[in-house]
């Protein structure tokens, strides 16, 4: 089912124009509402009625989080504060949040996509829908909340954490979408022998994960645990949460709702548009936003646009699922590695994605990447042989597709910290510069 | 004796050379209230293996799994050898002209109607050709059920 057929499957060209009127409209805003971007536009002479096309749109400066944290916490408000009626913020793992406003109309516009986001998962009002994302702060609860009851579902407010009860509550209410990280999910799923649950009890079709990058073996593992059918979602604090992107039953690269966020593809070195289908750094810019409305923000995200109307008749940009973000790439003895490389090395050698943490340190100069991987029953022996053997055969998966040493290391099931939100994966000892 | 009965259950768990760990699996048994009769552990220097053999393998599979611990049951032959000098070569020398090769051994400390026990693994994981071998050559290989019991 298609939520909103008007928008999702409009024409290429109506689109555009659509685009282009809602663009030209915020820019105008913004250079009268917001003084930060009034001072902007005015240093490089930016008028906004130079703003012909939808191409012209790569002559304005990008914003990323430094200029968001600038203006800590609300300066870059584009309607009086009394008209916003929610605050969201972004998990800032360094200094200060990004605190991010909604209007009314905001809100609106947020359930509208989050809808469009369930319906591309296979979802109607006739589902119940279990949303395990963190209450709060945090944009997944709240936006998966509103917009389950904008389609009609039987929302279950769960939030993150609390295995147990989650599976009791899946169980006695027959929840069939599930919604949180994929990491959460892959907990929840190990955790069903522990608390007594069979899969059989379950009557989950579909899973709706997201916030985290993940892998295709990540997919593939919780499809098998779960006996669900697992859709990537995309979304970030920033432009307004999850309800950016989701994955149709194609899956085939996420539908970006582009009628509220206009996608561009760039090199993050030389800022330059990328053509369609080239990998680089995803940039949004709201079309619609009321209170905190972004122009050209920088994700971080590595993914790629591609704009061939997909089989199930939306017509949406796609984008590639999320392969990692310019900032969680390490770089080690100068090589780009992206932790989605390493997990696709170790579903090949173990047929399931383990769980796995990289820890990365400096001996002398040389930089050191340690791989440490859960010993599941599956890689199990009891000579070191045969351990020893599964390391080795790691480690050398690893180098041909990173082309460096990586130490793999074994360690104990559940050794490694589980996550209720974000997983850590990567754990940088190296001292800053 | 059928050759299965000969085969004894050893449970064998993963470790992490940490602190603590050895003694985390023993009370995890310990408080199952299973008795190690044999133990040994095989380590590098990242990791080790303990291997047990217990009065009750699977009750100690089951226990140490829903703990989290990373477990398997291989089989191993428990064999009686003269508690003398040479008691041990004697048996390793019908391994050798058999080309029996020994992938680990152990010894338990109860001796068995005077004998020395000693535990091992071999025959590229074909264990029944061992047995049988070390029938021929009247060396006691102990029946799994008289093992546990030790």
């Amino acid at each position: 089912m298609i939520w909103d057929p008007y928008y999702e499957c409009m024409e290429l060209e109506q689109r555009r124009e659509l685009q282009l009127r809602r663009l030209r409209e915020m820019v105008a805003r913004l250079a009268v509402n917001v003084p930060w971007y009034q001072a902007r536009f005015a240093q490089i002479d930016f008028h906004p009625e130079d703003l012909k096309s939808l191409e012209d749109l790569a002559s304005l400066p990008f914003v990323s989080k430094v200029e968001l944290r600038d203006n800590y916490p609300l300066e870059l408000l584009a309607c009086p504060a009394s008209e916003v009626v929610r605050i969201h913020s972004s998990s800032g793992t360094t200094g200060r949040p990004i605190i991010a406003g909604y209007t009314a109309e905001d809100i609106n516009t947020w359930a509208e996509t989050i809808a469009r986001t369930i319906c591309c998962g296979g979802g109607t009002r006739h589902d119940i829908l279990q949303v395990a994302y963190g209450y709060g702060l945090f944009t997944g609860g709240l936006g998966l909340h509103y917009g389950g009851e904008r389609l009609g579902c039987m929302v279950i407010p769960m939030s993150a954490g609390n295995t147990a009860r989650q599976l009791m509550m899946m169980r006695d209410l027959g929840t069939t979408i599930l919604a949180c990280t994929p990491s959460y999910a892959l907990t929840l799923a190990d955790a069903l022998e522990e608390e007594g649950v069979s899969v059989e009890e379950l009557k989950l079709r579909s899973g709706l994960f997201g916030a985290e990058p993940w892998s295709e073996g990540s997919r593939q593992a919780v499809e098998s645990m779960l006996r669900l059918s697992a859709h990537d979602i995309y979304g970030l604090t920033e432009i307004i949460g999850p309800g950016v992107a989701g994955e149709c039953e194609a899956k085939n690269g996420l539908h970006v709702f582009d009628d509220h966020f206009y996608p561009e593809i760039i090199d993050p070195d030389t800022g330059q548009v990328l053509p369609e289908g080239q990998r680089g750094e995803l940039v949004f810019t709201s079309l619609t936003k009321r209170a905190f409305p972004l122009l050209r923000f920088r994700t971080r995200d590595i993914s790629a646009l591609h704009y061939e109307p997909c089989s199930c008749g939306r017509t949406h940009a796609r984008m590639d699922r999320i392969t990692g973000r310019t900032d969680d790439m390490l770089i080690i003895r100068g090589v780009n590695v992206f932790p989605s490389q390493i997990e696709e090395v170790l579903t090949a050698v173990e047929g399931v994605m383990p769980h796995y943490q990289l820890v990365v340190t400096r001996e002398g100069r040389m930089d050191q990447l340690e791989v440490r991987v859960e010993v599941s029953a599956d890689i199990f022996s009891d000579t070191v042989r045969g351990l020893e053997q599964v390391q080795a055969q790691i480690e050398e998966e690893l180098h041909k597709v990173l082309g460096l040493h990586a130490k793999v290391s074994l360690v104990e099931p559940k050794s490694i910290e589980r996550s209720i939100g974000k997983a850590k994966r990567i754990i940088d000892q190296r001292e800053a510069g | 004796m059928a050759v299965q009965n000969k085969l004894t259950k050893q449970v064998s768990v993963f470790l992490e050379n940490k602190s603590g760990r050895l003694l985390d699996v023993c009370q995890t048994i310990g408080q199952a209230r299973i008795n190690i009769r044999a133990l040994c552990i095989a380590d590098t220097s990242d990791f080790g293996i303990l291997r047990l053999i217990v009065d009750e393998p699977d009750r100690a599979l089951a226990t140490l799994q829903q703990q989290g611990f990373s477990v398997g049951e291989t089989s191993v032959l428990a064999v009686q050898v003269p508690d003398q000098p040479g008691g041990l070569s004697g048996v390793l020398e019908n391994l050798r002209q058999h080309e029996i090769n020994v992938e680990y051994m152990y010894a338990f400390v109860t001796p068995v109607q005077g004998r020395a026990v000693v535990v091992f693994r071999g025959g590229d994981d074909q264990l029944e050709p061992v047995v049988e071998a070390l029938d021929a050559a009247g060396v006691v290989v102990m029946p799994a059920q008289d093992v546990y019991k030790i």
